[in-house]
């Protein structure tokens, strides 16, 4: 087999195995700790018989393993099972949200990756001048701000102070493309703004670090030009990286939609989970939280392949 | 050394901090729950920085809320460091299978973003402070359980550390007596980084409703509590938001400065 190949399959096997690991642990986990769902609905002046009677109901008398892989054998077949609040179809609840997550997140990635590497080039070109400081400093500031704190901010300054948009991005079925696109601008400037920071500056270390090899020096010498030499030279170097950190920043993307989902309302499967969690719905938080691991382990897997194949030192392993 | 600009902001912005969460009680203007004059009001002599959405003052809220915020991101952030350090120079010293263990526990643990797995554990656990801090500080440990692993290998291979070995010295006498005061300094600044993320991490769960309940109330709670005013231009939460935005900057300055001046004395290290 080619060694990529080999390498990237090895990757892929390793990462599904973390997956099944990380359904252990969510469900396995939660078991363990003290709390009960039976509990939770029926609240704490529940009698010990309807407790009883609901725990059988459920399911719950039965020894965890065995519901483990009952559960796991459902995950496998689609079937999530229903939401203990509502007796929704999970699988289905999940879903209808699951997409319009990913169309705002892949906004926000369409946007924020370029510009982050636009950025951290110009400040490489610039180091130590005012144009590196005066980037740096703004993503400093940002990469410190929880998502929703940068939220409330843009909220304020471009529906208030520079009335622009609208203050809830809700997304329903009929919208065309545009007008989704117009919705969900708010929470994808704020997305950006939370992700872009940390690209950025990986970005401008990893050319950094290029610059100072002898190569570089020796494109300085024979007369070519800053842009050129980082263009021509130091970026080519330096991608591996910066995609590598590109795809941790996508992962995190993933998990930032969960609380800018909540600030606007926006219905989605971050909504959907935070909802369910304050009312205790654990087969739904179950399903959710490995549905978001699952998308957080892909792209991981998806970042280290990449780096991989961009990388030729990574394919031979000692 | 006389520390940079930066580093003073940043030491004075935290002390005031600080100083205004022990002191809450005596500092605060208004009792926290005292619901004072109309809601949504501006900044005036009596409410120097209005009022909130029933009409408490926000200066006493922003005040007593900087306590409990405070407190909670400082206990989950000190668990999390003497858990974290503690079992990573342990994992350091022993090797083998306890390393193993420990470093295979903590990867799992890591493959999902704190914030999905704190979400799934609070969804059964009671909601209350010491399970938010129990939490977040075992969360937390797992970065620092890496880099104090990864500090203290280094120091395990020292010629001091064979020779305490040697002598007889058990395994307690090695983590606390040779590791421990040798690992410190670029723990310290960590420990910043920690307490940042911990501000950060108490601050979204209140935001969500699922992190401190009232009647208590913090910094992340008090966004949560005055964001409808925002849309009708009321700018209230952006006062609690720009509280946990300064505070996060402030220790980041100071943070930084201990990083390069640790790494400084060890001669450029780190970088």
């Amino acid at each position: 087999m080619h060694p990529i190949l080999k390498l990237v399959v090895q990757r892929i096997a390793l990462g599904l195995l973390l997956l099944l690991a990380v359904s252990a642990v969510i469900f396995l986990g939660v078991e363990a700790l003290p709390g009960d769902t039976a509990q939770a609905i029926l609240g704490q002046q529940a009698t010990p018989e309807a407790l009883a009677n609901l725990r059988e109901k459920l399911g719950l008398d039965r020894p965890p393993l065995e519901r483990y892989f009952a559960w796991l054998g459902g995950v496998l077949t689609g079937d999530l099972g229903t939401a203990l609040t509502n007796g929704a179809d999970i699988a289905q609840s999940i879903g209808q949200r699951l997409g319009n997550t990913l169309f705002l997140a892949s906004c926000a990635a369409v946007i924020s990756v370029p510009l982050a590497i636009i950025l951290g080039l110009i400040a490489a070109r610039h180091a130590g001048k005012w144009q590196d400081k005066l980037i740096s400093g703004l993503t400093l500031t940002t990469i410190s701000l929880p998502e929703f704190v940068a939220a409330y901010f843009v909220i304020y300054l471009l529906t208030q102070v520079f009335p622009v948009f609208l203050p809830v991005a809700s997304i329903y079925g009929g919208m065309t493309f545009w007008q989704k696109l117009n919705a969900v601008a708010l929470p994808v400037i704020v997305l950006v703004l939370v992700v872009l920071a940390h690209m950025m500056r990986m970005t401008r270390a990893a050319i950094l670090n290029v610059m100072q090899s002898a190569y570089i020096e020796t494109a300085e010498l024979k007369g070519l030009t800053p842009m050129q030499v980082i263009w021509r030279h130091a970026f080519p170097n330096a991608i591996a990286p910066v995609v590598s950190v590109v795809m941790l920043n996508m992962a995190y993307l993933v998990v930032g939609v969960v609380v800018v989902e909540v600030v606007f309302g926006y219905n989605a499967l971050g909504q959907y989970l935070v909802d369910h969690v304050s009312k205790r719905d654990l087969p739904v938080v179950q399903a959710v939280g490995l549905v978001f691991a699952a998308v957080y382990i892909f792209l991981n897997i998806l970042a280290d392949v990449i780096s991989i194949i961009a990388n030729p030192r990574l394919r031979h392993p000692k | 050394m006389r520390p940079p600009l930066s580093a003073l902001i940043g030491l004075t912005l935290t002390g005031l901090f600080l100083f205004s969460a022990v002191f809450a009680q005596w500092i605060a203007p208004y009792p926290i729950d005292a619901s004072a004059g109309k809601v949504w009001e501006g900044p005036s002599a009596d409410y120097w920085l209005g009022t909130d959405s029933i009409g408490r003052d926000i200066l006493s809220r922003l005040i007593y809320g900087g306590q409990v915020t405070i407190f909670v991101a400082l206990a989950s952030s000190a668990l999390a460091f003497s858990m974290g350090a503690f079992l990573g120079f342990l994992a350091a010293v022993s090797g083998g299978f306890v390393d193993q263990l420990l470093s295979r526990i903590v990867d799992l643990v890591m493959a999902i973003p704190s914030l999905i797995v704190a979400l799934v554990m609070l969804s059964v656990l009671p909601l209350n402070l010491t399970v938010l801090i129990l939490v977040m500080g075992i969360l937390d440990s797992t970065r620092v359980f890496r880099l104090s692993r990864a500090v203290a290998m280094d120091i395990a291979v020292m010629d001091y550390v064979e020779a305490a070995r040697l002598r007889g010295e058990g395994g307690t006498w090695v983590i606390f007596r040779e590791i421990l005061p040798n690992a410190l300094s670029p723990l310290v600044a960590e420990f910043g980084l920690r307490f940042i993320f911990a501000v950060l991490f108490i601050s979204t769960l209140s935001f969500l409703g699922l992190g401190v309940q009232p009647p208590l109330s913090d910094w992340g709670g008090m966004v949560k509590e005055n964001k409808d005013g925002l849309i009708f231009g009321k700018p209230a939460a952006l006062l609690p938001a720009a509280a946990i935005a300064a505070l996060a900057i402030s220790v980041n300055l100071v943070a930084d400065w201990v990083l390069t001046r640790t790494s400084s004395l060890k001669g450029g290290r780190g970088g």
